[in-house]
């Protein structure tokens, strides 16, 4: 293999029932990115059944052009069928580096394609660079956290291509969409083995997402003494919906009979581990920290400034969370209809 | 029937600490176990097993001290375990390792194939599919059940984001399972007393059907350039400021955050 | 001599370390505030073969030591006494009576059952008047013919409630003192047989403790365990066995007190820095710890002697003693460094040091213990 025969960095360009998921976007934003970094070209690989029409919206996210496969084989993700595609689509077009998302589809296709190519593959990276060597060459590096999150290790690939990474969704930001965009457009049909086809889809259910374990939620919104009563838990609960989120509470409030003990964070609750979470008037005993200190990111909000929490939290607010929660409930909202 | 799975031994990496002073990784005292994936995967072989009758093999790549994996598998219920050991596989990224199982596999008499999704120690989940790749079968990742169908077809129920699918299976195949899906049983007392008087094979490299020279360091395409402690956190923000400037504050960091 | 766990019990440890955390810890409030037997726990136990594990494979047994039934007890009590005791009073006090002194048709009918928990054991030697002096029993056991009929009254029986096979001495000879008192095996359904008000104790809250009530019952004839008129020995035999278990659970409870300790005293901060860092605490925690690891090998050894068929009824008694006593100062100290917090339910500590206490008193006081030590000093 010829490294220098590679060039361009193509995105794995996801959808979900021809609606192209959020993480490819992220990804058109990082391989903009780099392309730039090494003057070369994003390249979007666009893959379904009746999808094509979609392909614009890619180029005006960042790629140059949009490779689509667009066949019925491909409606619905399957390993084998995408596999052969993708495999086909890179044979052909040797690129440097191939991107795709740390999503179930993502994690199960890219290893596939990585040992069909016999080429290295670095899992749920969190960051991305082009990087010059001593020896004048740019090299791509690609960080990712091992050992449960303890430890950063940053990987290369220096003699194989193309280079194959797969990212998180919520990792890397997205370029603004810039309409009118142009690029180009090029229709692939893949060649199936149809012989190599062993696995058929029976059923898709979708999940029922009112879940209400809040040890399972990412983001929990959580109340203790000040919010004072049911009420107060109604604003908590609006602020929860915008997000996405979860109530849970301290054990002052589950006590008092104001909400459930299944809502409980603490040392005789429940341990939770949200990707954020939101401390509304809760002082912050040490049993309660102890059911909550490994959450993503802690933001407190407590009238007293002395109050133990904000110790634990990583953005403090003195105030009333009567006044702010709805406050930022509104220009939440707000933000999310940008 | 017989099942292959594949365990392999991590260290209990909710246990690892970072040193404040000299930001490394603590090491030391931390338990090795099971990978819980790994676990999972055991369970529905020994269910499978329970409910059809099987023979269930287990296997596991590493140095000579993941023995005692192997030995709590059979305490579990594992009829067979082995233990593929060799200088010759150090050093492997997730496409030599798989590599090199797949080699091991080849030499097998194998029905299907069960691993864990992923490894709590490096969380790629690649080991699986690109074994599956290597031995040219399909598979199926995040599974949460598989039953045999009459036909002698596997039903495997798989959990995506948004959904739970069902697939149809035809022939050998390589299952990659969710520990939270299968409540893995615990040793019992007699396998216990017992899982030290069965024997662990061990296998090396030329046990396997592979090519020496994709093994190892010099089989992986993926290098480690540098690794760092991830940098502890920051000592938190404490404001005191108008109501509408913590609301600011707030969408700010959220928005930083990528949360909105 | 050997300190380290062999392979076989390290892999024995890491299971029942599992069990306890995952399905005994979660269970331990509420069957403490229930006073409920924790069946559901038994019947987990029993599908692990937990129910039998120094019972050989022959008797249906998992043909473990006592070394893994004793090291059992010390991870159950360290999450909850009360599934400790269950699991102590069945091995100890009714399984090893019949494997050590049962006939072979008794073996076979008792050992399987109770090796795989579809039965529960208890032991029935403690009366109204007679406690610590045991040689006072006043429950009688009359030949008639084809079988024994027995009466009287046993109090303070662990598990009752939900044992199926009990252990009783009875009085077969009054002229012949200790000499005059046989052990019986006794089953839940026989006639005259009934199970008599529970108490309501202090700590272990969740094992059954209650009255046998024997009323002109029927026991056949070939339920006579051992010779006639060696019942005290096999009693006394016995509890130097359970003691062994007792001593288990008693360093359990004060391993699980020092767990929390260790971890409170961390996270709790007074004067701006965690308890943990004042060296009155660490001071008193490492004497403690001491007393704790003192407490483990004197407990080991005496298992080991059990397992090798050394004698080791003052080594029991001396680990029974030693261990009783560290698990009431450990706990004791444990609710002192918890505070206030300490002294509520929020926190286990409170419940440890009552349930401490009991392993002072049952199976032999410390008074007891002291005079089997002392006695064999002195003899």
């Amino acid at each position: 293999m010829d490294i220098k025969d590679y060039k361009n960095v193509f995105v794995f360009a996801e959808q979900r029932n021809g609606v192209i998921q959020p993480v490819a976007f992220e990804l058109l934003g990082k391989a903009r990115d780099l392309a730039d970094a090494l003057g070369e070209k994003v390249v979007a690989l666009l893959l379904g059944y009746n999808v094509k029409e979609e392909a614009q919206r890619l180029i005006e996210m960042g790629a140059d052009e949009v490779i689509v496969a667009d066949c019925p084989e491909l409606k619905d993700y399957i390993t084998e069928q995408y596999s052969q595609a993708v495999y086909q689509i890179i044979t052909e077009q040797k690129p440097t580096i191939v991107l795709y998302g740390a999503t179930t589809i993502g994690r199960d296709l890219a290893p596939r394609i990585a040992a069909r190519l016999n080429t290295g593959l670095t899992a749920d990276c969190t960051q991305l660079e082009i990087a010059d060597t001593e020896e004048g060459d740019k090299q791509f590096r690609m960080t990712r956290p091992a050992f449960g999150g303890n430890l950063m290790a940053t990987i290369i690939c220096p003699n194989n291509r193309p280079q194959m990474s797969t990212v998180r969704p919520g990792v890397m930001q997205k370029r603004q969409r810039e309409e009118g965009r142009q690029g180009v457009v090029t229709m692939f049909a893949p060649k199936f083995d149809t012989a190599r086809f062993k696995v058929k889809i029976i059923n898709t259910e979708m999940k029922n997402t009112s879940k209400n374990d809040i040890s399972e939620a990412k983001i929990l919104v959580s109340g203790g003494r000040g919010v004072k009563n049911a009420e107060g838990f109604e604003k908590l609960q609006a602020l929860a919906d915008t997000l996405g989120g979860m109530v849970s509470s301290s054990r002052a409030m589950v006590d008092a009979g104001v909400v459930d003990h299944s809502m409980q964070v603490g040392q005789t609750g429940k341990t939770v581990r949200p990707d954020l979470y939101v401390a509304c008037g809760i002082s912050g005993a040490i049993q309660h920290l102890a059911g909550m200190e490994e959450s993503g990111y802690i933001i407190a909000i407590n009238k007293d400034k002395y109050a133990p929490i904000f110790s634990a939290a990583d953005l403090g607010i003195v105030g009333d969370l009567h006044k702010i929660v709805p406050m930022l409930n509104e220009r939440i909202k707000k933000e999310i209809e940008k | 029937m017989n099942i292959v799975v594949c365990i392999k031994q991590v260290p209990d990496t909710t246990e690892i600490k970072i040193d404040p002073v000299k930001n490394t990784l603590i090491r030391d005292g931390v338990p090795s176990i099971m990978n819980p994936d790994d676990k999972g995967g055991l369970e529905l072989a020994l269910r499978m097993k329970d409910s059809y009758g099987a023979n269930v093999t287990v296997i596991t790549m590493g140095p000579p001290q993941a023995e005692l994996i192997l030995r709590e598998a059979m305490a579990m219920g594992a009829d067979r375990a082995i233990l593929l050991t060799d200088r010759k596989f150090a050093g492997a990224d997730t496409l030599a390792t798989s590599y090199a199982l797949a080699g091991a596999m080849k030499t097998m008499d194998y029905d299907l194939i069960i691993a864990g999704r992923q490894a709590i120690d490096g969380d790629t989940a690649q080991v699986g599919p690109e074994m599956a790749e290597h031995l040219d079968i399909p598979q199926v990742s995040y599974v949460i059940n598989a039953e045999r169908l009459e036909n002698g077809n596997l039903l495997v129920k798989k959990e995506s984001e948004e959904s739970i699918q069902t697939l149809e299976v035809e022939g050998k195949c390589v299952l990659t399972v969710l520990a939270s899906a299968f409540n893995a049983r615990y040793m019992t007392v007699s396998g216990i007393v017992e899982a030290y008087d069965k024997e662990v094979e061990i296998w090396g490299a030329d046990k396997i059907e592979v090519d020496e020279t994709k093994l190892g360091l010099k089989g992986s395409p993926t290098k480690v350039f540098k690794s760092f402690p991830k940098s502890l956190k920051a000592p938190g923000e404490v404001h005191e400021v108008s109501e509408e400037e913590a609301v600011e504050l707030i969408v700010n960091k959220l928005k930083e955050k990528h949360i909105i | 001599m050997n300190f380290s766990y062999s392979k076989t019990e390290e892999l024995f440890l890491q299971m029942i370390r599992s069990f306890a955390e995952n399905e005994v810890k979660p269970l331990a409030v509420e069957i403490d505030e229930q006073e409920r037997f924790p069946i559901e726990t038994v019947e987990k136990m029993a599908k692990l073969g937990l129910m039998g594990i120094p019972v050989p494979k022959q008797y249906g047994g998992a043909g473990g030591t006592v070394q893994m039934y004793i090291m059992a007890v010390e991870e159950l009590s360290r999450a909850c006494a009360t599934t400790g005791v269950v699991l102590s009073a069945h091995t100890s006090l009714c399984v090893a009576p019949i494997l050590e002194h049962g006939t072979e048709e008794q073996k076979m009918k008792y050992l399987p059952k109770l090796a795989s928990g579809e039965w529960i054991g208890a032991f029935g030697l403690t009366e109204p008047n007679a406690g610590t002096d045991a040689a006072m029993q006043q429950t009688t056991a009359v030949d008639a013919g084809d079988k024994w009929i027995l009466n009287g009254t046993k109090i303070f029986i662990t598990n009752a409630s939900n044992a199926d096979v009990f252990i009783v001495m009875a009085m077969t000879d009054k002229s012949k003192g200790t000499k005059g008192i046989s052990a019986f095996i006794v089953e839940r359904g026989f006639k005259g047989f009934s199970i008599g008000k529970k108490e309501l104790k202090l700590g272990i809250r969740g094992s059954a403790t209650c009255e046998l009530i024997f009323e002109n019952c029927e026991v056949p004839k070939e339920n006579l365990l051992g010779q006639l008129g060696k019942g005290f020995s096999i009693a006394m035999k016995t509890l130097d066995g359970g003691r062994i278990g007792i001593a288990s659970q008693a360093l359990g409870i004060a391993q699980g007190a020092m767990d929390e300790t260790v971890k409170y005293t961390k996270e709790r901060k007074q004067f701006g820095k965690s308890i943990a860092s004042f060296q009155n605490t660490q001071f008193q925690m490492a004497d403690l710890k001491t007393k704790v690891e003192a407490a483990r090998l004197l407990v080991r050894s005496a298992a080991w002697k059990k397992d090798n068929g050394v004698p080791y009824s003052v080594d029991a008694a001396m680990a029974k003693l030693f261990a009783a006593e560290t698990a009431m100062e450990v706990t004791t100290k444990a609710v002192q460094f918890h505070g206030g917090y300490g002294y509520t339910r929020e926190y286990p500590v409170e419940r440890m040091m009552r349930d401490a206490k009991i392993t002072e008193i049952y199976e032999g006081t410390s008074e007891v213990q002291r005079m089997v030590i002392a006695g064999n000093l002195f003899k």
